[in-house]
C-alpha cells in the first residue's frame, strides 16, 4: 500500500516536472539569439533574404512567443513531439533511432564504472595505507579531474593511432562482413574506448565512496562479531560488509545517472558515437527547437525512471529504506 | 618491435610492387570500397533544394549535373554532351547524352532538365544562379533550350557540381514540397555515378556503383562509405591509421602539417577555387568609428597579414588581397595589399584627428567571431591594433546563430568572417557589396552596409555579359575600388585540402574539390 501511494505520488511529480521542463526549456531556447533560418543559411553557405523569410514563416517563427509556446505544449500533450526543423523528420523518429546507441553506451559505462569502482574501493579499503590504495586514489583523482574530451582524445592517440588496437570512432564498421559473431565483435571493439572514457569520472566517484563506506563498515561492531566467530576475511568482506557499504554507492549511482547522460554528449562528439548526445549537440547548434525540446523531454523521463529504479534497488539492498518507524 | 613490423611491411610492399610493376601504373583497377569522411550530417541528400558541402559531397555522387569542371575552370561535358551559348547570350542550347538513365532505369530527358532548373530556381537559397532564366524549352527529349532575360555569365558554372543536380520529374514532381520530399533522404532516385544504399544520420552515407551510369566504363569504385565525423582530431587519427582513405575540406593547419609528414598520405590543396572560401576582417561601414574609411585603412596597415599566414596558418595558405578567391580568373593581384606599416597607420589616424589620450589610446572598438576556428584571428587583432592606439575588445558568441544574429542585425563594429564565392562572382561575391543587398536578419548579405553606386554599376555590367575580357576589366576596377574603400579587409582563403591515402588514384582536384563526382577515382 505504502509503495503504491509512493509510486502514484512519484508519477504525479514526474508529470508536473515534465511540463515545467518543457515550459522552461522552450522559454530559454526562445531567448537564445538566432534561429533555424540562420543555421540553414550557414549549412547552405548563405541564403537570399526572401528564402530566410520563407523559412521563418514555414516554421511559425514569425508568431508571438505565447502562441508558439501554447501550440507546442498542446502538441506534446497530444503525444506529438513535432517535426524537426533541420531534418524534416518526426522528432520521435529521430530520438528513437538514436536511443539504443546512447543507452548501450551509458548503461555499459555505468555498469563498468560500478563494478570496477566497487572492486577498487574494496581493495583499497582492506589496506588503506598500502601502495595499491594510494595508487587507486591517484588514478581516481586523475580520472575525475581530466575533462572527458581530453581523456577521449588521449585514449584515441594511444590506442587507435600509436597502438592500433581500436577503431577511431563510430559504432560499427560497415565494411566488416560476416555473421552475427563478427558484427558483435566489431561493435565491442568500437565500444571499448568510449565506454572507458565515459566511465573514468564515475569510476573515481564510486571507488572513493565505496572505499570510505567500506572502511566505516569494517569498524562496526557486527564485523567484529563476525571476526570473533572466526569467519574468513573474504567472507566478512563480500558477505557482510559489502552489502552494507553499497547503499551510498547505489544512491550516488542513481543520482549520477543524469550526469552520465550529459557526459555522453561529449563522449559521443569525440568518438562520433551516433547517439542522442550527437543529436542534441547538432540540434542546439542548429536551433532545431522541436528536436532539442524532444531530447530534453526524453532525458527528463529517463532520469525520473532511473531514480525510481534506484529507489527500488535500494529497498532490496536495505529493507530499512522507505519503511516507516 | 614496431620498427621490425614496419620494415617487414615495407619489404612485403617492395616485393608486391616488384611483382605488379609490369602492370601499367595508369591502368585503373576496378572495384573496391572507398572510405571517406564528411564533416557534418547533411540535412538530406538532394542538392537541388539544399546547398552546402555536407549535402554536396554525397549529392554530387547521387546526382549528375549538366557540366563538370576540370582544375582549370574549363567546362567539360557531363550529362550535356554539348552546349552552345547564342551570340546574343539570350539562349543556351544543351544536348543531352543519349541513353542516360536515372537509378530507377527511366531515361533522363530534357523534361527532367527543365524540371530541375525550375525546382532549383524556386527552392535553392542562391536566387542569383537562375534568376534571369525565363523558360526552358524542350523541342525533343535530348535538347533543352534555356531562355534568358539577359546574358547570364554565371550560368555555365551554375550548371555544374552541386548547383544544378538533375533530378527525376517523375519522382520529385509528384506535387509534394521538394524541400521536404521523403525521397530526399531515402530511396533517392539519382542520375549520378553512385546510388544510395543507406543514409544514417550522424553515422554514414553508403553509396554503391550504378551499373547503368551514362559514362561508359565508369565508375571504377564499387562502393563509397562516407563516414560522418565532426571532430577534426578524430578525422586526423582515422586518416593516419588508415581507416579513412579520403577527406576533403580539411583546414586545420596543425593537423595538415602533421599529416603532410605521414608517408602514407597525400595532402593536396588543389581544387576548391570554385567553392572559393575567403576569410576577412569585416567592418561596419555605416555606424561608429569604422564608418570612417581612414580608420579602416589604418586598421588594415596595422594588421599584419604575413604574420597571420606564418604564425597562425603555419604556411598552409597564401594571401587573398581581395574578396574574390585568388584561384578565380577574375582575381586582381595588383590591388593595394596594406602590408604592415605602423607609422603609416599612426599617421593616418593622427591626420584624421583621432588623438591619443594619456594612456596612448585613441578609441575603442569591438571585434566578433562566430565559431572557434576564427578565435585566434580575432584575438590577434587586439594586440595588433593596440600598437596604433586602438583598444580592441573581443566579443565571443556562444555559437553560430548567436553571432549570425549580431552581425546580420548590424550590431557590430568589426568581425572575422568567412564567405564562399560559390562559382561565379555573380553568385557568391556580389551579395557582399551590392547596396541593394543590405538586408537585416540575413547573414552573408551586405552586412557591412557598404554602398557605392559605381560598385553596384560595375557588378551589374559584369553580371550581364559573357565576354570574359570585358568582365575581367569590370572586376579589376571593382577590386581596386573595394581595396581603396575597404568595407572589409581580405586576409586569406581557407586552406581547404584534400587528404588522401597514397593508394587512392585520381583523388578529386577540380575547382569544386570533393563536391565533384568521384567516378574516376580508383584504389591501387
Amino acid at each position: 500500500m505504502v509503495i503504491l501511494t509512493t509510486i502514484l505520488q512519484r508519477i504525479f511529480y514526474a508529470v508536473m516536472l515534465l511540463i515545467a521542463v518543457l515550459v522552461l526549456n522552450f522559454s530559454m531556447l526562445h531567448l537564445a539569439p538566432g534561429d533555424i533560418a540562420d543555421t540553414i543559411a550557414q549549412a547552405s553557405g548563405g541564403a537570399d533574404a526572401d528564402v530566410m523569410e520563407q523559412i521563418r514563416r514555414d516554421y511559425g517563427l514569425d508568431q508571438p512567443f505565447f502562441v508558439q509556446l501554447g501550440q507546442y505544449i498542446g502538441k506534446v500533450l497530444s503525444f506529438d513531439l513535432g517535426h524537426s526543423f533541420f531534418y524534416n523528420q518526426p522528432v520521435t523518429t529521430l530520438i528513437l533511432e538514436k536511443v539504443p546507441a546512447t543507452l548501450l553506451l551509458v548503461i555499459t559505462a555505468q555498469i563498468f564504472a560500478l563494478v570496477v569502482g566497487v572492486l577498487l574501493g574494496v581493495f583499497s579499503a582492506r589496506n588503506p595505507n598500502g601502495m595499491l590504495s594510494h595508487f587507486v586514489t591517484f588514478v581516481a583523482l586523475l580520472g575525475y579531474a581530466a575533462p572527458v574530451f581530453w581523456t577521449g582524445i588521449l585514449l584515441l592517440i594511444a590506442f587507435s593511432l600509436n597502438i592500433q588496437l581500436f577503431p577511431s570512432g563510430g559504432m560499427i564498421d560497415v565494411t566488416v562482413e560476416g555473421g552475427f559473431f563478427a558484427q558483435t565483435w566489431d561493435l565491442l571493439k568500437h565500444m571499448v574506448l568510449p565506454v572507458v572514457t565515459l566511465s573514468t569520472i564515475f569510476l573515481a566517484l564510486y571507488s572513493r565512496l565505496c572505499r570510505a563506506s567500506m572502511m566505516e563498515v569494517l569498524g562496526t561492531d557486527y564485523i567484529r562479531t563476525a571476526k570473533a566467530k572466526g569467519l574468513s576475511e573474504n567472507e566478512i568482506i563480500y558477505k557482510h560488509a559489502l552489502k552494507n557499504s553499497l547503499s551510498p554507492v547505489v544512491t550516488l549511482a542513481g543520482i549520477q545517472f543524469s550526469a552520465v547522460i550529459s557526459g555522453a554528449v561529449l563522449v559521443e562528439a569525440v568518438f562520433s558515437w551516433p547517439g542522442l548526445g550527437s543529436l542534441a549537440l547538432q540540434s542546439i547548434i542548429a536551433r532545431d527547437t522541436p528536436t532539442i525540446l524532444g531530447i530534453l523531454f526524453f532525458s527528463a523521463l529517463v532520469v525520473i525512471v532511473g531514480n525510481l529504479i534506484t529507489d527500488m534497488i535500494l529497498r532490496m539492498i536495505d529493507p530499512r529504506v522507505g519503511s516507516k518507524g | 618491435m614496431r620498427g621490425i613490423i614496419k620494415s617487414l611491411a615495407l619489404a612485403t610492399a617492395a616485393v608486391a610492387l616488384a611483382t605488379t610493376a609490369s602492370l601499367a601504373a595508369d591502368e585503373p583497377k576496378k572495384g573496391g570500397t572507398l572510405t571517406m569522411a564528411i564533416q557534418q550530417t547533411p540535412r538530406h541528400l538532394n542538392p537541388a533544394v539544399q546547398s552546402g558541402t555536407a549535402t554536396g559531397q554525397p549529392g554530387t555522387q547521387l546526382f549528375a549535373s549538366l557540366l563538370r569542371y576540370d582544375d582549370g575552370w574549363e567546362p567539360q561535358p557531363y550529362l550535356a554532351e554539348s552546349w552552345k551559348v547564342s551570340d546574343d547570350g539570350l539562349s543556351v542550347t544543351v544536348n543531352l547524352v543519349k541513353g542516360a538513365t536515372f537509378h530507377d532505369g527511366k531515361p533522363i530527358t530534357s523534361e527532367d532538365v527543365a524540371f530541375s532548373i525550375d525546382t532549383v530556381k524556386a527552392n535553392h537559397p542562391f536566387k542569383s544562379m537562375f534568376a534571369p532564366v525565363e523558360s526552358v524549352e524542350t523541342p525533343d527529349a535530348n535538347t533543352a533550350i534555356i531562355k534568358l532575360s539577359k546574358p547570364h555569365p554565371a550560368l555555365l558554372l551554375a550548371m555544374s557540381s552541386q548547383l544544378l543536380s538533375i533530378i527525376p520529374k517523375h519522382v520529385y514532381g509528384d506535387g509534394q514540397d521538394p524541400k521536404a520530399h521523403p525521397q530526399n533522404s531515402e530511396n533517392v532516385v539519382g542520375s549520378g555515378p553512385f546510388k544510395l544504399v543507406e543514409f544514417k544520420r550522424d553515422q554514414h552515407v553508403i553509396l554503391e556503383r550504378y551499373d547503368g551510369y551514362f559514362m561508359k566504363g565508369l565508375p571504377y569504385l564499387d562502393r563509397i562509405v562516407m563516414r560522418i565525423i565532426k571532430d577534426e582530431s578524430a578525422r586526423t587519427i582515422a586518416l593516419e591509421n588508415g581507416e579513412l582513405m579520403v577527406s576533403g575540406f580539411e583546414q586545420n593547419p596543425r593537423d595538415l602539417n602533421r599529416m603532410k609528414k605521414n608517408e602514407n598520405l597525400d595532402v593536396s590543396n588543389a581544387g576548391y577555387a570554385a567553392i572559393g572560401p575567403v576569410n576577412w576582417l569585416a567592418f561596419n561601414t555605416k555606424d561608429g568609428k569604422t564608418a570612417d574609411v581612414k580608420v579602416r585603412q589604418a586598421i588594415a596597415y596595422a594588421v599584419d597579414r604575413k604574420f597571420i599566414l606564418k604564425a597562425l596558418m603555419r604556411g598552409t595558405i597564401g594571401a587573398a588581397k581581395t574578396g574574390i578567391h585568388p584561384g578565380s580568373p577574375f582575381y586582381n593581384d595588383g590591388v593595394e595589399a596594406y602590408d604592415l606599416d605602423l607609422d603609416k597607420a599612426n599617421k593616418i589616424l593622427d591626420d584624421a584627428g583621432y588623438k591619443k589620450d594619456g594612456n596612448g589610446t585613441r578609441f575603442g572598438l569591438t571585434i566578433d567571431y562566430g565559431w572557434p576556428a576564427m578565435k585566434p584571428f580575432a584575438e590577434y587583432v587586439k594586440p595588433a591594433l593596440k600598437k596604433v592606439g586602438i583598444d580592441v575588445t573581443v566579443r565571443s558568441s556562444a555559437d553560430f546563430p548567436t553571432w549570425a544574429k549580431r552581425i546580420s542585425t548590424h550590431d557590430f563594429e568589426m568581425t572575422m568572417d568567412n564567405v564562399f564565392n560559390w562559382g561565379d562572382p555573380v553568385i557568391g561575391v556580389h551579395r557582399t557589396y551590392n547596396s541593394k543587398n543590405i538586408k537585416k536578419g540575413v547573414i552573408w548579405s551586405n552586412t557591412q552596409q557598404y554602398s557605392n553606386a559605381r560598385v553596384d554599376e560595375l557588378m551589374d555590367l559584369a553580371g550581364a555579359t559573357n565576354d570574359i575580357a570585358e568582365r575581367k576589366k569590370y572586376y579589376a576596377e571593382l577590386q581596386e575600388i573595394l581595396a581603396a574603400e575597404l568595407p572589409l579587409y581580405p586576409l586569406f582563403p581557407s586552406p581547404y585540402h584534400t587528404v588522401s591515402s597514397k593508394k587512392v588514384v585520381n583523388a578529386p582536384n577540380s575547382i569544386w574539390g570533393t563536391s565533384s563526382p568521384l567516378d574516376k577515382v580508383w584504389i591501387k
